[in-house]
């Protein structure tokens, strides 16, 4: 194998598992030490300037992190990277007069936010201390997008959204609430040197051929419209019994309120095996611990009405069969159908974009799914100043994804005002510093804590289920929080190799207790990878190559599952490791 | 202060046949200076033993002074342990030998602790053929003391000091050849690919078998004047012949074209294959080792890897005619038979 190029920024940018799944790229390890340390303001800036959410997100994170976290492959659970970024906004005091300066003298562009959700209030965080003037359209009456609407408050008290919200409004932002934008020619017409979409995908399925759909309909309710009711208290009940159909984490947030304003026999009804379901493990035991039991391979048949209201439905057993490409089908089983009293249903079958409110004409290109056509990297449209982002690009995903589109498209943005490239994309800023402080000293806390994952305690759930403002989850105590912040593994402090210092003593070798080091002849690396002490068979992982040695070997690293702990550095007699801290920050609109 | 080892290991790491984790057989995190080559030695130690898959409870672990003997805090942690007077590993080793003879014994030793004040005894634990492996951590000084000259230093090697050594350095292998040793080898901490299968053929050997390890001291004797330091021993190295070790019932993978490799047969049907290079003879002479030795040293080399090898039946027990049974397991009436067998005894003498 060739040498590894630790200039390229990516190699350790890798190594940061953590950091680098989380789609805004949050410097995960520098703020789990921040808390570490008590400083809470500093953690919760570091999460600021890179999720622009961390108290929301610290409750309602898709937490793609945590699952490519090291800690889970060296033993069962990841480190609860989503509940210590709660820990940080928790603790933290007044950080108002941390937040960016605001021109006053504006940069004479003007741009137009469309939808208020976290992509729409990223741009405007972004682009406001660049002294751009921004309008904010959204058809409800407070921001926040579906993070109000439809993220439940027993998840995210409203206080906390509010303030996160209002950081960015505050900014001297010109909203315009309840304003529902129906004709983007005519926000074509206004002087805005650029307009971003950023609409989310708010129109849900339905099932709207299925015997009795029309008959029911007074009590038939599509899961994120109803939530927005109840969100806005429109809505204030519902029957005691209740079906929710479908398997996403809305059905999860739909059985949940259900449970809390007058649903007390509240079933979810799947039509595929419960494996299958696309809800996050976690909702999924916090609605089963709510009592509220699922039913899989239960494909709905009808409505059934009598006297022209709604009393149950009726299902058809199936079961799932795969093909050898893995291609699902759900076949019926023959059984007789079931059938399942109910007063109300609420229909959680997914989402979907709609652009009814785009004319067709304006230059902006439609794909064949009547979508339009978004760079993936400059979030730009056929129409040059337009452009879209968060779940109205491709469809849903979550708030992190929103927040981290949000950044790009503000790039893009403040590239297309200034008559740059918008394809030039800025790198990200980056440092490497040795963490050597002395003998035996590292400026970070390299023993490895062999504690388990701390478990967040949820309040009484006969409590917590009398109300919808009631927080189910209490947050770490700040010792659980402190004694998890000592399970993270700093993965993004590099174990850097020098070979010319090193004479080949093998003491890191011999001393490292994942055996990641070897001192190996040098091959391809698929044989490389067999050859090693221990077989480097997690092909996502890179193996950090050295230039030949004395011996003619070379030196192999299998980052896979290096703990950090700094024993190799410790261990070398001529410094040939050193333990370095790779700091990398992703860039941002005018930085 | 980060001086911890953390607990978790590869996840995939295995177990060996008894089913135990490599975790059994490694011991305290090591103090010994960063970079020094007896904690390599400790490392092969921990390897062979789990791959021989012996039980660490049967393994007796004994050491006299230096930090060389430091290092049986650093392996085998849940073996028996003893860590003696200087020079008197050989003789502590003999007496526990003496009580309980079912035990594996290994004794860690440095040039100082055996050469030095530790001759005579080294000396008669070899012509004894105590079922003993007895490595060496050969660094050609005192490094516990801050690294004087030891009696293996050679001729006109100076160590951090900068002062040439004046005196002849005693070959702890050609010694132990003559005094009798039926197992005898060389090698260097740097090289486990060949220090791993000596050690295993150690463990299998019945009867006094020697390693002399050649294993710098980073931090007194590892500079470009010293012949004992890294780089030096690495360009002077000149092996008998690769080695490896096939325990008893494995079959034999690797092939060697013919005549260019040897077997040599082990007491419990395992083998070790020596793939010869230049220096072919047989292993079995006496007088050939000696004088390959030799050869090799005149042409200013390091003779390493299975020098020696005569398997020889009579183990100090033999010798003596001792019981079967270890004695520690003898009831107090075995061991003490008492006035009426001691009447009879003295009566035969009148
Ligand atoms: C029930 C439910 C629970 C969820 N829970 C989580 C969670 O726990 N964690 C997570 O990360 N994600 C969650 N999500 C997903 C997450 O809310 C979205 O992915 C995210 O909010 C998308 O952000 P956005 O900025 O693209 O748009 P949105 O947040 O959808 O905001 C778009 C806004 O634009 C408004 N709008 C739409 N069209 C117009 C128009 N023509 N004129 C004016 N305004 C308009 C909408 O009303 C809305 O306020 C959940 C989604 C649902 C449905
Ligand atoms: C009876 C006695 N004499 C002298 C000493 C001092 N002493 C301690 S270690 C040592 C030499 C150790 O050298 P070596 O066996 O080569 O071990 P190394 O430290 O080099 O591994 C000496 C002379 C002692 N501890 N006890
Ligand atoms: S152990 Fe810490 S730094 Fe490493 S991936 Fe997990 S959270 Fe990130
Ligand atoms: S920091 Fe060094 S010693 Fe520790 S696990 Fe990683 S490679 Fe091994
Ligand atoms: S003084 Fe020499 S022999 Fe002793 S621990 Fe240090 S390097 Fe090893
Ligand atoms: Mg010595």
């Amino acid at each position: 194998m060739k040498e590894t190029d630790i200039k390229d920024i990516n190699y350790f940018h890798k190594v940061v598992d953590c950091q680098y799944a989380c789609p805004a790229h949050t410097p995960v390890p520098e703020y789990i030490r921040m808390i570490s340390a008590g400083r809470f303001d500093d953690a919760y800036m570091i999460n600021w300037e890179s999720n622009v959410f961390p108290g929301v997100l610290g409750r309602t994170c898709d937490r793609p992190c945590e699952p490519a976290c090291r800690r889970g492959r060296v033993e069962d659970q990841p480190v609860a990277i989503c509940r210590l970024k709660r820990v940080a906004a928790d603790h933290k005091g007044d950080i108002k007069h941390r937040l960016p300066d605001i021109p006053k003298q504006k940069n004479g562009k003007k741009i137009a936010l469309i939808g208020g959700g976290p992509a729409s209030l990223t741009v405007a965080r972004d682009l406001m201390p660049l002294g751009y003037h921004v309008d904010l359209f959204d058809d409800q009456y407070k921001g926040g997008g579906f993070m109000r609407s439809q993220i439940p408050s027993f998840r995210l008290p409203e206080e906390v959204l509010d303030e996160e919200v209002n950081y960015i409004l505050d900014m001297g932002i010109r909203t315009h609430f309840k304003h529902k934008v129906n004709s983007l020619k005519e926000m074509l017409t206004k002087d805005y040197d650029a307009i971003f979409i950023g609409t989310g995908a708010p129109r849900a399925r339905d099932l709207p051929k299925l015997e009795g759909r029309a008959e029911a309909d007074a009590n038939i309710h599509l899961g994120i419209d109803w939530l927005a009711n109840v969100a806005f208290e429109h809505t204030k009940e519902i029957g005691e019994k209740v079906l929710v159909l479908g398997g996403g984490n809305t059905a999860m947030d739909c059985c949940r309120t259900a449970r809390r304003i007058g649903g007390k026999d509240v079933r979810i009804v799947v039509r595929s095996p419960q494996a299958d379901m696309k809800a996050s493990p976690w909702e999924i035991k916090d609605a089963q611990g709510e009592g509220i039991p699922m039913f899989e391979n239960h494909t709905p048949k009808a409505f059934v009405c009598e006297k022209g209201k709604l009393v149950g439905m009726l299902f058809e057993l199936v079961t799932a069969e795969y093909d050898e490409n893995g291609r699902r089908t759900l076949v019926p089983t023959g059984e007789a159908d079931i059938f399942m009293e109910c007063d109300d249903v609420l229909m959680a079958l997914g989402q979907m974009n709609a652009f009814p409110w785009i004319e067709r004409d304006l230059g902006i290109e439609f794909n064949d799914w009547d979508m339009p056509e978004v760079d993936k990297t400059t979030f730009q449209t056929s129409l040059a100043h337009v452009f879209v982002g968060g779940d109205a690009a491709w469809g849903p995903e979550n708030v992190i994804t929103a927040v981290a589109h949000g950044h790009q498209a503000a790039i893009s943005i403040d590239k297309y005002c200034r008559g740059q490239d918008t394809k030039d994309r800025p790198n990200p800023g980056t440092t490497l510093i040795s963490q050597k402080m002395g003998f035996h000293d590292w400026l970070y806390n390299a023993p490895v804590s062999s504690d388990k994952r701390h478990v967040v305690e949820h309040v009484d759930t006969n409590l917590a289920l009398t109300s919808m403002k009631i927080e189910v989850e209490k947050g770490f105590s700040l010792e659980q929080g402190l004694n998890e912040t000592l399970r993270c593994l700093n993965c993004d402090v590099q174990t850097v190799f020098e070979k010319d210092r090193c004479i080949e003593c093998d003491a890191c070798e011999d001393v490292c207790p994942t055996n990641c080091i070897n001192f190996v002849e040098n091959e391809e690396e698929d044989l490389l990878r067999q050859h090693l002490k221990m077989p480097a068979d997690n092909l996502d992982q890179a193996l950090l190559v050295s230039g030949e040695l004395k011996t003619k070997r070379v030196m192999v690293k299998d980052e896979n599952v290096c703990l950090h702990c700094g024993l190799c550095a410790e261990r070398c007699p001529t410094g040939a490791w050193d333990m370095r801290k790779f700091l990398l920050n992703e860039a941002k609109a005018g930085r | 202060m980060s001086y911890i080892k953390s607990t978790f290991r590869h996840p995939s790491a295995k177990v060996n046949s008894l089913g135990f984790a490599k975790t059994a057989y490694e011991g305290a995190l090591s103090t010994l200076c960063a970079g020094c080559g007896h904690d390599s030695i400790s490392a092969a130690i921990i390897q062979s033993f789990f791959e021989m898959n012996i039980e660490p409870h049967k393994i007796a672990k004994i050491s006299g002074i230096g930090c060389s003997s430091k290092t049986p805090t650093y392996f085998l942690g849940k073996a028996h342990g003893f860590n003696s007077v200087h020079g008197r590993m050989p003789s502590v080793s003999t007496g526990a030998n003496m009580a309980n003879k079912d035990l594996q014994y290994i004794g860690i030793s440095g040039d100082g602790d055996t050469a030095s004040i530790g001759m005579g005894q080294f000396a008669h634990v070899v012509r004894r053929n105590l079922n003993m492996i007895y490595i060496v951590m050969n660094n050609g000084c005192y490094g516990l003391t801050k690294g004087q000259d030891s009696a293996t230093a050679d001729i006109g090697s100076a160590g951090k000091k900068g002062v040439e050594n004046q005196f002849a350095a005693i070959d702890l292998c050609q010694l132990a050849l003559q005094l009798g040793a039926g197992y005898v080898a060389r090698s260097f901490s740097g090289d486990k690919k060949q220090l791993i299968p000596l050690i295993k053929g150690a463990i299998e050997h019945k009867g006094f078998a020697f390693i002399d390890v050649i294993s710098p001291c980073v931090t007194f004797n590892n500079v470009p004047t010293s012949t004992k330091g890294y780089e030096y021993v690495r360009d002077h190295l000149d092996a008998t012949g690769t080695i490896d070790f096939v325990p008893e019932r494995q079959e034999l993978k690797i092939i060697h074209p013919e005549g260019t490799s040897k077997e040599v047969k082990l007491h419990d049907g395992s083998k070790l294959i020596l793939k010869k290079n230049t220096h072919d003879y047989d292993l079995s002479s006496k007088r050939e080792a000696m004088g390959i030795i030799e050869t090799v040293r005149e042409q200013k080399k390091i003779l390493t890897g299975l020098i020696y090898l005569h398997e020889d039946p009579q183990d100090t027990h033999k010798k003596i005619n001792s019981v079967d049974k270890p004695l520690n397991s003898l009831s107090q009436g075995e061991v003490c038979p008492g006035n009426a067998v001691l009447d009879a005894l003295n009566e035969g003498f009148r």
